[in-house]
C-alpha cells in the first residue's frame, strides 16, 4: 500500500504485476474483443511487451496505466490483423446496403433506438474497470477473497479452503473490503 | 456498539444469500431503529447491483500462474 503520488517517480514491479493488474486488463480487453481467449492473449502480451520496455518507462505514469496504454496499441493491433483479413467484403456490404435504400436516404438517418443499449453497454464497461480499479487498491487477501466470493460465486466454504481460514474471518474480511469499495466507488463517480 | 458491528456482517452475508433465518430477523429488527444500519444496508445492496450489472469478468486462478512462469522465463 505504499502508493506513490506527487512528483515522485514510480517504479516497475513485474513480480507483482500479474495479481495487481490481470483481471483489470482482462476486462479491459475482453470488453473490446469479446474473446476471453483473446483477451488473456492479449494480456500475455502486454505484460511481455511490458518487460521488455521496461528500460524506456520514466516514472511519469502509474504502473498500471502504463500498462493500460501498451494493451490499448495491442487490442488496436489485433483490430488491423483481423481486418486486413476481412477489410475487401466488408466495404462491399456497405457499398450495397446504400445504393439499395437510397430513396429513403434522409429516413435512414434517424438515430438508431438500439443505441441506447450500446450507451448502456459502454456505461457497464466503465463501471466494471472503475470496480476493477477499485478491488486492486484493496489488500490482497482481500481483493482475492472478494473476488472469489462474489465474481467467481465460489461456495464460503471452498473461499475459506484457499485462503486457509475460518467462515468467520472470511466473513469480517469480505465486509471490510465491501466497505472500502463502497467509499472508493462514491468517489469515483458512481453514487451508492 | 457491538451490535451495529454484527449486523452490517449479517448485512453483508445477505448479499451472499448466506444468512440464517435468525439472523434476517436480527437485522429487521434493528434496521427498524437504526439508521446508521439501514444505510449501510441500503449502500451494500446498491454494490451487489453495481458488481452484477459490470459483468466482471476474471483469469482463472491456474491462468494467471501460467502467466506468473512465462514472465519469470523471460525476466
Amino acid at each position: 500500500m505504499n502508493r506513490q503520488t506527487g512528483m515522485t517517480k514510480q517504479e516497475l514491479n513485474p513480480d507483482t504485476w500479474v495479481d495487481s493488474y490481470s483481471d483489470y486488463l482482462f476486462n479491459y480487453a475482453v470488453s473490446r474483443v469479446n474473446d476471453a481467449e483473446t483477451a488473456k492473449d492479449l494480456v500475455q502480451e502486454t505484460f511481455f511487451a511490458g518487460l521488455k520496455s521496461a528500460k524506456n518507462f520514466k516514472g511519469e505514469a502509474a504502473e498500471r496505466t502504463w500498462l493500460i496504454s501498451i494493451l490499448k496499441r495491442k487490442v488496436i493491433d489485433h483490430y488491423r490483423k483481423i481486418n486486413s483479413k476481412k477489410a475487401k467484403s466488408m466495404i462491399r456490404i456497405t457499398q450495397n446496403q446504400y445504393s439499395e435504400t437510397d430513396s429513403n436516404f434522409l429516413e435512414e438517418q434517424v438515430a438508431d433506438p438500439m443505441s441506447i443499449l450500446e450507451n448502456s453497454q459502454i456505461e457497464n464497461e466503465e463501471l466494471g474497470m472503475a470496480i476493477q480499479d477499485c478491488i486492486s487498491k484493496l489488500p490482497k487477501k482481500h481483493a482475492l477473497a472478494f473476488t472469489l466470493k462474489t465474481i467467481n460465486g465460489l461456495s464460503t466454504e471452498e473461499v475459506c479452503k484457499e485462503l486457509e481460514i475460518n467462515p468467520s474471518n472470511l466473513w469480517v474480511i469480505i465486509h471490510r473490503a465491501r466497505t472500502v469499495l463502497m467509499d472508493c466507488l462514491n468517489n469515483n463517480w458512481f453514487k451508492i | 456498539m457491538k451490535t451495529c458491528k454484527d449486523v452490517e456482517i449479517i448485512c453483508t452475508k445477505v448479499q451472499y444469500k448466506e444468512a440464517t433465518f435468525v439472523e434476517k430477523i436480527k437485522i429487521r429488527v434493528h434496521v427498524l431503529f437504526c439508521k446508521t444500519c439501514k444505510t449501510f444496508s441500503k449502500k451494500n445492496t446498491k454494490l451487489t447491483t453495481l458488481c452484477s450489472e459490470a459483468n466482471l469478468r476474471t483469469l482463472p486462478i491456474e491462468e494467471k500462474e501460467k502467466m506468473k512462469e512465462n514472465l519469470k522465463l523471460r525476466a
